[in-house]
């Protein structure tokens, strides 16, 4: 994704992770942000199905060929769905970190984390500031 | 733009194995002259291999060849300057070579009876004896064979020493801009890594030491630092420094990468460091052979020479009228144990002893002096122009033998990162600098002359710079697709790692 | 500008030394690798803006200056350092003075001259290791042949470019396999080389890790005490073949233990044996390791060499140490470049797979040159022959008066034997007639006091092992056996090659 694209129906953590809340189910993944700074993804290291992770931890990490990054959950629950395809195209991180480039899916623990993290606009603004 | 190839790059890639052909061969090797039977009668069948491994099949001549030719395809410090920061990229005596070569050592077996290897353990206790004069601490050990290696066995002591007064630490502080072996050492050696801010004057932030050992203090083992940093600066407080980690109970470590600044002028052991590395594949000439052979000796305190790792090295007062004998000493009831087999990387030992011989006390103050001066002029020299502006210094201080410059205005103004600099610079005939470390400095790179480079050398570096930067004015696109006269141009490092193909398939 | 502080140059020339600290000397009759003139000097200074060097070196607190010359030797000219160290390499029994038939890992092999020549090409010798890969495709593209050559020895698809040397590599197996299994136990043959067991005890009291020992019996690792020992909390199997005692192991049956119990196989081996034994990869191993230096490295009294380590895929991203891997240039040219950084300590930090940096890329070089050398024939040639030689060697020294085998087990290069006499002063005896005649195991296996261990290369002729039957009938001989007598021998200074000390 050439672009910077931020969209709005989803929510952002500070550490550059985005959620997508369906109900008491949420997907995770990283910005364009955070995959334009790492660039090319050779490989995305990932949890376990069953995991629990906590919001603001680190549950995983991506790789380029110089740069190792922590993933960190935006919310906390337990992972339900891991992106197996990420196994051997784990480019589409960059291609489409909002779509294809998913991470997990996860049954969240405690929904109401949700209203500390940031709309699209104010991540924007983090970014400006940053 | 068009560019036609060089003849080099027009050389397509071939290995040795591409040029293989059944039936051709180098060796012959000498008749068997014993009665000889059935290998299956000897070793039982089913430890026996069906088919030999799959090596070339090339005869001499053509090894030859592929190896000279291949030999070509790399740029080297004996043909060009090579300023890589911390790595003391300084000249190769071949003098060193001649002696390494000598049958007396080259040949010499290490479990060779001690009393019939005297020269080489008097060679290796001389070579002690150089290193604990230098570094200030009395007690060497050769063993650890690279910088790591000293890391790792330097902790090791820590943790052998802690043990023997009954206490268990679990904590070593290391700077920010610390060389990534020391983290990685720490974990290896079964501690927890915790970072040290530095302050605007590049040296360690003193409040932030003060608060990470204040939080814990009986758990803080070590505090691993090098001084002159790898921003090339002094830090003016590691007297203080030594105090706080002594008085919380813990050992102060050296990375010895940068020793070249302070040979014969300041000494770590008097800046109050208990455990020293030293790389004789930097300070002490070692070449360094596309990633090795060195040495990483540790010198250390008499608090910690108990620790030190077997066998050690030692001189030994003569019995009955016979004159004093070295040896090795395996009774060491509180070493660590072992690092590695044998004595360690001797061949090394013999080349930095020669060069140490070479040199002597003068000549080794003199080298460290040149190294600041080179580095102190080649920042001059980027401080003025293009270079002064798009590349500022990190630090706007004297350095010692090396300093850091940010890219960061560079890529701003210029739309050029400090990687595409350093690629345009092999254009130019250079090895570039160290990039992106220290990962304090944005768009980082660290040059570290050495003394061994002519002031024309340094000029003609700094006009390359001063070049490439006034290109990226009107064509960053030229830096952005660098190198273009190099036997290869920029590797897809991506696919390397996505799909690593680490053999060739045969 | 005045040397030294004072105001005649030609002083300096005659003193050498005596100078102040942290000034600034030319014109020392040492050898010197620098070229700044005192015209130099003076231009840098001034482009620096400062008065004089010294005060460059101001950012060095007072007291931290050494303010003293260093207590060494002053500099000596290239010839005369050259005298120095010819007259130490004199006081060392080297192979070409004493026929050598000791072993213990590292072996009198004929290293061909085209290894001398390519590994001192300033190509190969002097560059840094290959982080700009775009000039140093030699250096890279070595590796990769490497890589290829030790996977093809050992049998398993993925070679790193080499470590420091045997034992530490054994060490960093130990360091693989607890971080791919998370269990902190060893179970280790005492077969496996003393220096790697040593070592690998060393760096499991920093990582955390208990190792359990299983003993020989025969010259073998007990099978059924293997398999007694390893459970559910071991993380890695170390067998050695073959072993430390010469013996040939059935690595494929010991393994099954690890294999049972879900814990890794690593195998030691020799990389002289591999064209005609079968390798670990073939066994079951997860890991295959050992010392390189049989392979294009000289004795060099036990170091540099190189350590080879390699792997199943599933640990490739565990693998310490560099690796080379093949990509394309921009252009769609065939190039290589480190792969898999991100396991590396200059990226990973703390959480790196290991902490080496500088290894031994010079030691591999090496290597490759001697193998393709030796080529796909040679090798298993070189191998078959130290069989037949070896068997030889053990058949005429088991018919000596006073020796006998000390194991039965089948051997491919090395062997050990039990002396009827004192070790020690056989060694001495054999050493004046100028053999070494082997490695004493009575220090590093109490059990074998009387034990030596031999070893066989391609160098050791039928007549030089002959001699060495000879000798050690005639050094035994003189020693028939222990007792009082004996006691008081040994307590006096042996003499040494003959020569009164």
């Amino acid at each position: 994704m050439p672009e910077a694209n931020y969209p709005d129906d989803l929510r952002y953590h500070d550490q550059h992770d985005w959620a997508r809340i369906e109900g008491d189910l949420a997907v995770f993944g990283i910005t364009w942000y955070a995959q334009d700074s790492l660039g090319e993804v050779v490989f995305f290291d990932p949890p376990e199905a069953g995991t629990t992770i906590q919001k603001d931890t680190s549950y995983a990490e991506v790789e380029s060929v110089k740069a190792v990054s922590d993933v960190v959950a935006p919310l906390s629950g337990e992972i339900v769905e891991v992106n197996d395809a990420l196994q051997d195209s784990p480019e589409r991180i960059n291609e489409d970190p909002y779509g294809e480039g998913w991470l997990v899916k996860v049954r969240l623990t405690a929904p109401a984390e949700a209203d500390a993290l940031l709309g699209a606009a104010e991540y924007r603004k983090l970014l400006e500031n940053g | 733009m068009t560019l036609a190839e060089t003849p080099m790059q027009r050389e397509r890639a071939e290995t040795i194995y591409e040029k293989s052909k059944p039936g051709r061969r180098a060796a012959a090797l000498p008749e068997a002259e014993v009665p000889t039977q059935p290998l299956e009668e000897l070793i039982p069948a089913n430890l026996l291999r069906s088919e030999p491994p799959a090596l070339p099949e090339v005869a001499e001549p053509e090894i030859v060849r592929h190896y000279n030719r291949l030999s070509r395809r790399n740029f080297d410090l004996d043909t060009g300057f090579y300023p890589l920061g911390s790595c003391t990229m300084k000249h190769n005596p071949r003098l060193n070579e001649r002696v390494a070569a000598l049958p007396g050592h080259a040949r010499l077996h290490p479990a060779q009876d001690p009393r019939r290897a005297q020269g080489a353990l008097e060679l290796m206790w001389l070579l002690q004896s150089s290193l604990a004069e230098i570094c200030g601490l009395p007690h060497v050990s050769l063993q650890p064979s690279a910088g790591s290696h000293g890391e790792l066995a330097g902790l090791l002591l820590t943790r052998a020493f802690h043990a023997d007064r009954g206490e268990t630490r679990s904590k070593v502080l290391a700077p920010d801009t610390s060389h990534g072996t020391n983290p990685a050492s720490v974990t290896m050696a079964g501690y927890e890594a915790v970072k040290v801010a530095t302050n605007e004057r590049g040296g360690v932030e003193m409040d932030d030491l003060r608060a990470k050992i204040a939080e814990d203090p009986d758990q803080v083992a070590c505090l691993m630092l090098t001084n002159p940093n790898t921003l090339g600066l002094f830090d003016e407080n590691i007297e203080e420094i030594a105090a706080l980690i002594h008085a919380a109970g813990g050992t102060l470590y050296y990375d010895g990468a940068n020793l070249n600044a302070v040979m014969g002028h300041s000494r770590p052991g008097d800046m109050g460091f208990d455990i020293v590395h030293v790389n004789l594949h930097k300070s002490f000439s070692q070449p360094h052979g596309g990633g090795g052979p060195g040495a990483g000796p540790i010198a250390v305190s008499d608090r910690i020479e108990p620790f030190l790792p077997r066998p050690q090295v030692v001189r030994r007062e003569g019995e009955n009228g016979h004159g004093p004998f070295f040896d090795l000493d395996l009774e060491r009831p509180k070493s660590i144990g072992r690092l590695r087999g044998f004595q360690g990387n001797f061949g090394v030992f013999v080349r930095s002893y020669a060069y140490i011989l070479s040199l002597g006390a003068d000549g080794l103050a003199e080298a460290s002096e040149t190294a600041v001066l080179n580095a102190n002029y080649l920042k001059a020299r980027l401080a003025e122009g293009r270079a002064g502006k798009r590349l500022p210094v990190a630090f706007d201080r004297h350095c010692m033998h090396e300093f850091v410059l940010s890219g960061k205005p560079m890529k701003k103004e210029l739309g050029i990162a400090t990687l595409d600099l350093a690629k345009r610079l092999l254009d130019f005939g250079f090895h570039p600098p160290t990039v992106y470390f220290p990962l304090l400095v944005e768009e980082a790179l660290m040059v570290e002359p050495t003394e061994t480079e002519t002031k024309e050398s340094l000029d003609a570096f700094a006009d390359a710079v001063e070049q490439i930067l006034a290109e990226a004015e009107s064509s960053p696109e030229l830096a952005k697709r660098a190198p273009y006269t190099t036997p290869v141009r920029r590797l897809d490092e991506v696919k390397a790692t996505r799909r690593p193909v680490v053999r060739q398939p045969l | 500008m005045p040397c030294s502080g004072r105001p005649n140059t030609a002083s300096c020339w005659k003193t050498g030394r005596a100078t102040p600290p942290s000034g600034f000397r030319s014109l020392l009759p040492v050898t010197r690798y620098t070229s700044a003139t005192d015209a130099d000097r003076a231009e840098m200074l001034a482009a620096i803006g400062v008065e004089s060097g010294a005060d460059l070196f101001a950012q060095i607190p007072e007291p931290l200056r050494l303010g003293r010359p260093l207590e060494l030797p002053d500099g000596m000219p290239e010839a005369e350092v050259y005298e120095r160290l010819a007259e130490l390499a004199g006081r060392n029994a080297d192979a070409e003075r004493e026929v050598c038939f000791v072993g213990a890992g590292m072996y009198d092999h004929y290293v061909p001259a085209i290894v001398d020549a390519i590994v001192q090409r300033s190509e190969f010798l002097t560059p840094y290791t290959p982080y700009q890969p775009e000039i140093s495709q030699g250096g890279l593209q070595v590796m990769f042949e490497f890589q290829t050559a030790m996977s093809e020895l050992t049998g398993l698809p993925v070679s790193g470019a080499g470590l420091y040397e045997g034992p530490s590599s054994v060490a960093s197996a130990g360091y693989l396999a607890i971080g791919a299994t998370k269990r902190r136990r060893f179970v280790v043959s005492r077969g496996l080389h003393p220096h790697s067991r040593e070592t690998l005890a060393t760096y499991a009291e920093g990582f955390g890790a208990e190792l359990a020992e299983v003993g020989l019996a025969d010259g073998l690792t007990d099978a059924a005490a293997l398999a007694e020992a390893v459970d559910e909390e071991t993380a890695a199997v170390f067998l050695q073949s073959p072993n430390f005692l010469g013996a040939v192991e059935d690595v494929e049956a010991l393994g099954e233990a690890a294999k049972r119990h879900g814990a890794l196989l690593v195998v030691a081996c020799d990389p002289m044996t591999l064209g005609v034994l079968r390798p670990p990869g073939e066994l079951g191993a997860d890991i295959a390791l050992g010392e390189g230096q049989p392979l294009g490295n000289r004795l060099d009294f036990g170091g540099p060499s190189f350590g080879f380590f390699c792997a199943t895929e599933e640990h490739i991203r565990r693998m310490p140490g560099r690796i080379a891997g093949e990509t394309d240039d921009v252009d769609g040219r065939r190039g290589f470049v480190l792969a898999l950084q991100t396991r590396e300590q200059h990226i990973r930090r703390e959480k790196a797979t290991n902490n080496i940096c500088t290894a031994q890329a010079l030691n591999a070089l090496a290597a490759m040159v001697h193998l393709a050398w030796l080529g796909r024939r040679g090798y298993r040639e070189l191998g078959e022959l130290l069989v037949q030689r070896t068997a030889y060697a053990r058949q005429r020294l088991a018919a000596v008066d006073g020796v006998e085998l000390l194991h039965t087990a089948p051997v491919a290069r090395e062997f050990a034997l039990r002396l009827d006499a004192p070790v020690g002063p056989v060694l001495e005896r054999c050493a004046e007639r100028g053999i070494a005649a082997g490695y004493p195991l009575g220090r590093d296996y109490p059990e074998h006091e009387d034990g030596l261990l031999v070893a066989i290369t391609e160098r050791r002729s039928r007549a030089q092992i002959d001699q060495l039957a000879e000798a050690l009938a005639a050094a035994i001989a003189e020693h028939p056996s222990r007792g009082s007598l004996f006691a008081d021998r040994a307590k006096k200074e042996p003499r040494v090659g003959g020569r009164a000390r």
